[in-house]
């Protein structure tokens, strides 16, 4: 199943073009194809891979490509865009209902992540200082109840509950004077997971969007889920008239074609996305990131913004100017460590580059934390004065800090070496580079290029 | 030459009940997918590059895998060419002899069962595929066949997970060793096989917590879960079951991959099988991994949880292809 990545199969389609003035149909019909498997392979449904197929098609045929080295780059951009305008507008908000309380209501399959959602919903609407009930409908599976309690302790949330006997009609329609009552601003209500074709338990559904008469109606799907998102989304759509998508998982491999396919069929936008197992609020959904991930062409976006909230500007300005003059020390690398770890995970940091996926399946780059603690501690154990001046440091110095961190010698020479491997990297690039480095708001990215770039280098 | 006919009679032999599961559970997936393939033969005489196309389509569509696709497409058109068919009612038999090659493996369906003393079998997956549920259908399953069964609480990271089971472990009347939220699941894990081996139980089935399979530390920490199973009954586990909820797409194939590498699966559950088209990923998998599927979750209710029967599933599937061949050899 090794995916090659779009990129790299229309370079390969393009690669006789060269020269070409311009894209003959027959050109575009054999790229369209590599599109066409890329899609599918995401999961993308197929009714909606031909309609798109044919719109870009449309577009492609007679573009200019004599200006680009790489009419690959050409026709991935028209793509690209095309599949950032059909996924929607960015970042939607919550209705919000003009007569408190604002009523959300979560449908979808069994094990889509209806509860968790809920829960980081809940966590979202807190963070911006509002009062969230979460209501318990799901009777059926056993202990549900018992979860989004648990889920609204933890984040110190209500939560309205009636037990798994009463009809989850009746618990709607008596949670809603509960936050009348109560001044909550907002409802929640969690439903039980139900299949699309199973027409008792969509009925009862349907009974409670009656008695609830939601604000939103949020439909949860995994984001692993294959061609059968369209058909998913489509009955909830037809019987529920919903208002947004939470698309969940999507910090597994997936590629999360599904989240084209219910974009296409509900014409609803997708609003937040779920990753992790932690109550931590949703996420705004990007069109455009997960337009490059659908064709296998990383994350870089969100990284980017990952290191831009993380990473402080100055520190990172200052780092540059170390680096380009080479005078990066120990310390330094100490605290860009710790700041390449607020990240998150690095595994996870991996995961979004382009092609890094691929990798890591190699083997070639094993991302192992333990080990990064390791360095950390021989690092740690040198004095300020070796921090700062790493050419003091003799054998009777390593000595002490291989015992010090708990370490071998072997290991504290080979950080040794690699730290001035790295250094000499960092000259070469900075002649490179040119005085003046880059600008702006580039500045974290190279930064960051450097770190992880460096960083692989590392033992890690 | 008759497949079929074996086919019939050997199915004719298992019991009613069983043949009828499998019939109304694939029925979503028969419509989807075999019919649309007999009206597409009906509908297009020419074998042409539509058609193919077509076909594909079809295939995909039913989430059987791109690579397993474009491979049997492959080699359709090269049985076309050699046969020199042109007609596409004449493909139709081949067309069935390939998806039901791709469908019927020699290898065995058949739980992996201690034949004397405890059978360990550990379920993994991603979240919300229905690992807790497969337990405690199996659980029932198993205590109706008279087994004494023990349910082992792994899944100590969900809110609400160890009362989930426990609630089923009250409904079948199993007993559930379990910890409080947050332990160390390896530690359940010990405590259970323990117990198991104290009480003289046959069957300990182990729940874990769902995970993503690209998590390196929690793939590590179902490593040592399973080690520690290992270690303390060597012949065990003797069955790592994935569980795999039907809807997923292609994500499957790396959840196999990945599962198998840190737990050693050793066959796949594949559950909410009822509710979608999607029986096409039984192909995928057993194509592009080897790994049989040895339980198949066909419905709602307790008893629904059934042995996977490469045989019944082919019949279920291609009832319709089965009858035609029928009336072809009558007529001859």
């Amino acid at each position: 199943m090794a995916f090659e990545g779009l990129t790299s199969r229309l370079q390969n389609v393009f690669g006789k073009l060269r020269g070409k003035g311009k894209l003959s149909e027959e050109d575009v019909n054999e790229a369209m194809r590599e599109v066409r498997l890329a899609l599918l392979e995401a999961d993308v449904n197929f009714k909606v891979v031909k309609d798109f197929i044919a719109k870009v098609k449309e577009q492609a045929v007679g573009a200019e490509v004599t200006k680009s080295f790489t009419p690959g780059m050409v026709v991935i951009d028209i793509v690209n865009k095309e599949l950032t305008e059909l996924m929607g507008g960015t970042q939607s908000k919550l209705a919000k209902s003009n007569r408190p309380p604002t009523v959300i209501l979560m449908a979808g399959l069994q094990g889509a992540g209806k509860t968790t959602s809920s829960g980081k919903l809940a966590k979202m609407l807190m963070k911006d200082k509002h009062r969230p009930l979460l209501v318990a409908c799901d009777i059926y599976r056993p202990a549900a109840i018992k979860q989004l309690q648990v889920l609204g302790e933890g984040i110190g949330a209500p939560v309205f509950t009636m037990g798994d006997k009463t009809s989850p009609v009746e618990i709607a329609r008596a949670g809603l004077a509960h936050a009348k009552e109560h001044g909550n601003d907002y409802v929640i209500i969690d439903t039980a997971g139900r299949l699309h074709i199973d027409e008792a338990l969509m009925e009862e559904l349907r009974q409670v969007h009656e008695v609830a008469n939601p604000d939103e109606v949020l439909l949860v799907v995994d984001a692993m889920t294959g061609q059968e998102a369209v058909n998913v989304a489509q009955s909830f759509h037809s019987q529920l008239e919903l208002t947004g998508v939470v698309l969940t998982k999507l910090d597994g491999d997936t590629r999360g074609g599904a989240a084209l396919s219910v974009k296409a069929v509900t014409g609803t936008p997708i609003k937040f996305v779920a990753t992790g197992e932690k109550i931590e609020p949703l996420e705004p959904f990007h069109p455009s990131r997960m337009a490059s991930r659908i064709l296998g062409m990383g994350d870089m976006l969100s990284l980017i913004e990952k290191a831009q909230s993380n990473i402080d500007a100055e520190k990172a300005a200052e780092m540059e100017r170390k680096m380009r003059t080479a005078e990066f020390t120990f310390e330094d690398f100490l605290e860009q460590m710790e700041q390449v770890r607020n990240l998150g995970p690095l595994d996870q940091l991996l995961d979004m580059l382009p092609g890094m996926g691929k990798m890591k399946d190699m083997k070639n780059v094993k991302v192992d934390e333990k080990q990064i603690s390791r360095v950390e501690a021989i690092v740690k154990s040198m004095t300020k004065v070796e921090k700062q001046k790493p050419e003091i440091l003799n054998h009777s110095r390593r000595k002490r800090i291989a015992a010090g961190s708990g370490t071998s010698i072997a290991e504290v020479n080979r950080l040794i070496k690699q730290f001035d491997d790295m250094k000499k990297m960092m000259k070469q690039f900075s002649s490179m580079m040119g005085p003046k480095g880059p600008k702006g708001g580039m500045k974290g990215l190279k930064g960051m290029k450097g770190m992880l770039g460096k960083g692989m280098k590392f033992p890690f | 030459m008759s497949f079929f006919k074996k086919l019939k009679e050997s199915i004719s032999q298992k019991t009613e009940t069983v043949t009828n599961k499998f019939k109304e559970g694939l029925t979503k997936t028969r419509t989807a997918f075999v019919e649309r393939v007999e009206e597409l033969i009906l509908r297009r005489k020419k074998i042409d590059e539509a058609f193919y196309e077509e076909l594909e389509e079809i295939l995909i569509g039913a989430d059987v895998g791109v690579n397993t696709v474009m491979t049997l497409i492959d080699e359709l058109r090269v049985e076309v060419k050699k046969r020199k068919i042109e007609d596409a009612s004449e493909l139709q038999p081949v067309l069935s002899e390939k998806l039901i090659g791709l469908l019927k493996g020699d290898e065995d369906n058949k739980l992996h069962m201690e034949p004397s003393g405890l059978t360990v079998i550990l379920f993994v997956g991603v979240n919300g595929v229905g690992k807790t549920t497969t337990i405690g259908k199996l659980a029932h399953k198993f205590k109706s066949e008279g087994k004494k069964v023990l349910m082992a609480a792994g899944d100590t990271f969900r809110a609400g997970a160890i009362e989930q089971l426990e609630v089923w472990g009250q409904r079948v009347g199993v007993d559930v060793i379990k910890q409080s939220s947050g332990a160390d699941p390896a530690a359940v894990m010990y405590d259970a096989v323990q117990a198991a081996k104290q009480r003289g139980v046959d069957v300990l089935l182990c729940d874990t917590a769902g995970r993503l399979q690209n998590k390196a530390n929690l793939m590590e920490e179902l490593n040592k879960i399973y080690r520690v199973i290992q270690r303390e009954v060597p012949s065990a586990p003797h069955e790592v079951l994935l569980v795999l909820d039907a809807t997923t797409g292609q994500n499957a194939l790396s959840q196999a991959k990945l599962f198998g590498e840190k737990s050693g699966v050793s066959g796949l559950v594949l559950t909410k099988l009822d509710g979608t088209a999607k029986g096409g990923i039984v192909i995928a998998i057993r194509n592009e991994l080897q790994l049989p599927v040895k339980l198949v979750g066909l419905g709602e209710k307790m008893d629904d949880l059934q042995e996977f029967d490469s045989e019944q599933f082919v019949h279920a599937l291609f009832a319709g292809l089965i009858q035609s061949a029928e009336g072809e050899q009558s007529d001859s």
